[in-house]
């Protein structure tokens, strides 16, 4: 729509979008509308009334500036531009108005309140209120809610905006949360006050404009102003959430989502956002070395001698490396320069050993075979979705909520799964549960055919399966068959549950020539070829394969990966120190450190760079800006931060190979989604949500 | 108004009555396709007809009749203060205590229920009442509803003696309790309009022509 129109506000003439509601286009004009109800990402209710202004011409009574279209303005006499004032006696008092009925019911308990400092109520009541009272009755009250073990809910600070229940509705598909009874004995309550069932709980949190909704786990702990807020990147999952940490001293208090439309907008999952009392328990904050079977705690020199000890006394050809899910691209350029200068070529990242960044002939695979190609952003243009072996709820909430944006937007798009039949929150055709439904996908072989931008979105639970090649050549002949794949447009869509693993792949952090990947080598470690095994930070393995080898473990919590080692080299967690990770869709994004690591703690690639030096194999890089050097000169790809992912074709000949496929189901690889890593089960937030929201149907099974 | 919250206990199920079903058929189809959320009301409201309350089972039934999320439902039946969320009693008095039937009396009436029933919304015998706002039936005022029926022009007297009998389970006939009033006529003689001329046809007048009567104006 390029049309636009003239309107004036507060006597300045601009042009806007005629379908800009009075709120948009005042804003677009510089004025600030103040609002409670109206929420950009969510429909428009009009309920709160605090956004009224005055329309020239207009029936004589202050308009809700939300819920008009500019195109709906009448012209002035002889064609003039339609008025809308903001700052007239009219809008003041209607504010005034507005504002005194709102505080008649609310509780006005600001200094016991958790939003207190960054309320829009609080904020707006000084802004546009007046200065008292006239309501001299008692003030209603309304009993607290249960909503899980994350919401805490102080119902008579409500307003009645119903931004939570259209959140629910809208954005986390779960109808669970509803505006009960009316007049006076409105409330907002969840369904006979169970516990919201959904993955991104947290942002009711933030969408609520007073503190009615708030956190459960940071109740009462800190005011937002002696915060200190570092922006970050999360690493709970793969999508690269932006978050921001806010710390005090060395103790994260709370974390929050940062806006960036093209990846998590403004949202992020509950385990991104509650994960932190993990931070603090079960923590490696000095080195350990095992003896006589037993980790005794020692001192930095004591550990990197004995680990170098024994590398130095091990046939390099028997010494292994392997990468896990929450390191950053730094820590892993490191260890594979280390490993390099050691001479060993048994390196690999994928600690669940899915079939990735290696072509069916060994040689290194191209980058988009393994990215999310259309880009989370770009699922809202694809009109075709096919979900094979993975549960995006769990494995990535922030992608499913992109394709139930889609979906709620689109009512052509058409949605199928293979593998379980989950809730994923908006309809689907679920195909089958195994791979022989791949090759019977009826109906919808037409749907993704006369598709014009069809994706296909393979999960680990693909990936992971002894038969993924064979699964992968199947997929890549439906995609070249459908044509998920074109000119401007690529659909093949791998969704990754690992925040560090692109990354990986792109420094090519796999098995070299005649290299061991991570199934070899704990095979190689029980049966004695493999001696030495350097574990930076994976724990998703079975460490017990590790018990006959000599393990260096370099990670954050003590987990099983430090349960296996002999040498604990402690390391920083990932909001404690700089790096680099890359999401899904191959996007680059910094993270940064919030505060310092634990006791003895040091950063990653600090650890590495000293290790290597005791070792007397020094790796050529001083600070970590060298470092960054070293790492873009190895994959140029990782230079642009934040760079757009341009569809890049992928070559469908060269994904998997032939064989034979096993028709067992798919099964995602998240069983639990608050658990999935060394942090989250040092939480007891997690643990408990686990416990309310993933044990309980097991139990309850109807 | 009292708080409405549903009822502590609450059946295991709920199940439409054969007939009750086949009338619910009827309402959802008068809907297009996947509008049936629009027969929710009818449906609440024979739910309540069935069994005098809308009970949570009953609201789940519903939701999955309608494909609705329980939360919608939940939110209807507690929208409409006309839904009971508890157990009524067999006879259930609505009591209206809106300004004009205040004036009129209603506090008293509230005493006489208080007396004979005993606090809002609970069961004794036969009866339980709640005081609702007003009914429409203010030139009758005071008044109340029971069940279906309304009573007008109450007193403490003859209102005690309605509660008593329908606590005996005698039947009372609904309408003005006022011996002296015809429906909502005045009471005794009519006070206006009773120019007899009104009614004999002198005061009519010829009419010309009938508004609009000519074909519209082509230009
Ligand atoms: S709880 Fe918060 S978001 Fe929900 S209606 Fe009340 S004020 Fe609005
Ligand atoms: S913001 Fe417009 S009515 Fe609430
Ligand atoms: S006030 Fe009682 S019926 Fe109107």
């Amino acid at each position: 729509m390029s049309d636009t129109r003239t309107i004036k506000v507060n006597g300045k003439e601009i042009d806007v979008d005629p379908a800009l509601t009075l709120l948009q286009a005042c804003e677009v004009a510089g004025e600030e509308i103040p609002r409670f109800c109206y929420h950009e990402r969510l429909s428009v209710a009009g309920n709160c009334r605090m956004c009224l202004i005055e329309v020239a011409g207009g029936p004589p009574k202050p308009v809700a500036s939300c819920a008009q279209n500019v195109k709906d303005l009448r012209p002035g006499p002889d064609g003039a531009p339609p008025e809308l004032f903001t700052n007239t006696p009219m809008v003041k008092k209607a504010r005034e108005g507005v504002m005194e009925f709102l505080l008649i019911n609310h509780p006005l308990d600001c200094p016991i309140c958790d939003q207190g400092g960054e309320c829009d109520l609080q904020d707006q009541a000084v802004a546009y209120g007046r200065d008292d009272s006239r309501f001299a009755e008692n003030k209603r009250a309304v009993e607290e809610k249960y909503m899980g073990p994350l919401i805490k809910t102080i119902m008579t600070r409500c307003i009645q905006c119903t931004r939570c229940v259209r959140f629910a509705t809208e954005i986390a598909g779960v109808d669970d949360l509803g505006l009960v009874n009316r007049g006076e004995n409105a409330e907002i309550t969840t369904y006979l006050e169970k516990a919201v069932e959904s993955e991104l709980t947290g942002n009711l949190i933030d969408v609520c404009p007073v503190g009615a909704l708030t956190s459960k786990p940071y109740a009462f702990t800190a005011r937002p102003w002696e915060l200190r807020k570092t922006e970050t990147i999360d690493v709970m999952d793969a999508v690269g959430s932006n978050i921001r940490v806010d710390s005090r001293g060395r103790e994260v208090m709370r974390i929050l989502p940062r806006l960036h439309a093209d990846v998590n907008e403004e949202w992020i999952a509950d385990k991104s956002r509650f994960i932190w009392d993990g931070l603090k328990n079960q923590r490696l904050d000095r080195p350990y070395v095992r003896v006589d079977g037993k980790l005794k705690p020692a001192s930095w020199e004591e550990a990197f001698k004995a680990a170098a000890d024994k590398i130095n006394a091990t046939d390099p050809s028997k010494v292994a490396a392997l990468a896990g899910d929450l390191v950053s691209v730094e820590a892993i350029k490191g260890l594979k320069d280390l490993m390099g200068l050691i001479g060993t070529p048994h390196t690999d990242c994928r600690q669940d050993g899915a079939h990735i960044g290696v072509n069916a002939d060994g040689s290194r695979a191209e980058r988009s075979s393994y990215l999310f190609n259309s880009t989370i952003a770009g699922l809202e243009e694809a009109d075709a979705i096919l979900i094979v072996g993975a549960n995006p709820r769990w494995e990535a909430p922030l992608v499913n909520a992109r394709i139930r944006k889609k979906w709620l937007n689109d009512l052509s798009v058409d949605v199928a799964v293979i593998g379980e039949a989950l809730d994923l929150t908006y309809d689907y055709t679920h195909l089958g549960a195994g791979p022989d439904s791949l090759d019977n996908l009826g109906d919808f072989a037409d749907t993704l055919k006369n598709a014009e931008r069809p994706a296909i979105i393979v999960g680990m639970g693909v990936l992971t399966r002894a038969d993924a090649p064979a699964l992968l050549a199947k997929l890549a002949k439906l995609a070249g068959d459908t044509g998920v794949v074109t000119d401007g447009w690529n659909g093949y869509n791998v969704l990754h549950t690992a925040a560090s693993r692109v990354g990986a792949l792109d420094l090519g952090f796999l098995p070299g020539e005649g290299g061991k990947s991570t199934a070899e080598i704990l095979a190689g470690a029980e049966s004695g070829e493999i001696e030495v095994v350097y574990n930076l930070g994976a724990d998703e393995l079975d460490a017990a394969k590790l018990k006959n080898a000599f393990v260096i473990y370099q990670g954050h919590h003590g987990d099983a990966g430090a349960h296996a080692a002999d040498v604990i080299f402690p390391a920083a967690a990932y909001t404690e120190q700089n790096g680099m990770y890359v999401n899904l869709e191959g996007r680059v994004q910094m993270a940064n450190r919030a505060y310092f690591p634990f006791g003895d703690a040091r950063e990653d690639w600090a650890i590495l760079r000293a290790f290597s030096e005791r070792l007397g194999k020094v790796l050529p890089y001083d600070d970590l800006f060298a470092l960054r050097q070293a790492v873009i000169a190895d994959a140029p790809v990782l230079a642009g931060i934040d760079a757009a992912v341009e569809p890049t074709s992928v070559d469908l000949s060269k994904l998997g190979s032939d064989g034979s496929v096993d028709s067992a189901p798919f099964l995602s690889p998240v069983a639990d989604y608050f658990q999935t890593n060394p942090i989250a089960r040092a939480s007891k937030t997690m643990a408990e949500c686990s416990a309310t929201v993933v044990k309980k149907p097991l139990l309850a099974a109807e | 108004m009292a708080s409405r919250k549903p009822a502590t206990n609450q059946p295991a199920s709920f199940q439409w009555s054969e007939e009750n079903a086949k009338w619910c058929e009827t309402q959802v189809a008068k809907f297009p396709d996947g509008r049936q959320a629009s027969a929710v009301i009818p449906m609440l409201w024979r739910a309540q007809k069935q069994e005098g309350w809308i009970s949570i089972p009953a609201m789940e039934t519903i939701a999955k009749q309608l494909d609705m999320p329980y939360i919608r439902v939940y939110e209807v039946a507690t929208f409409y203060t006309m839904f009971n969320l508890a157990p009524v009693g067999e006879f259930f008095v609505q009591l209206c205590g809106t300004t004009p039937c205040m004036l009129r009396g209603a506090e008293e009436l509230k005493e006489v229920c208080r007396e004979k029933i005993g606090p809002e919304m609970a069961i004794n015998g036969k009866l339980s009442w709640l005081e609702v706002e007003c009914l429409g039936a203010c030139c009758n005022a005071p008044m109340a509803q029971i069940n279906d029926y309304y009573y007008e022009d109450l007193t403490p007297e003859n209102f005690g003696a309605i509660l008593d009998k329908l606590q005996a389970g005698e039947h009372v006939e609904p309408g003005t309790q006022n011996p002296n009033r015809h429906t909502s006529d005045p009471e005794g003689e009519n006070t206006t309009l009773t120019d007899e001329s009104l009614y004999d046809g002198s005061m009519a007048r010829p009419i010309d022509k009938l508004p609009n009567s000519e074909p519209a104006k082509t230009e």
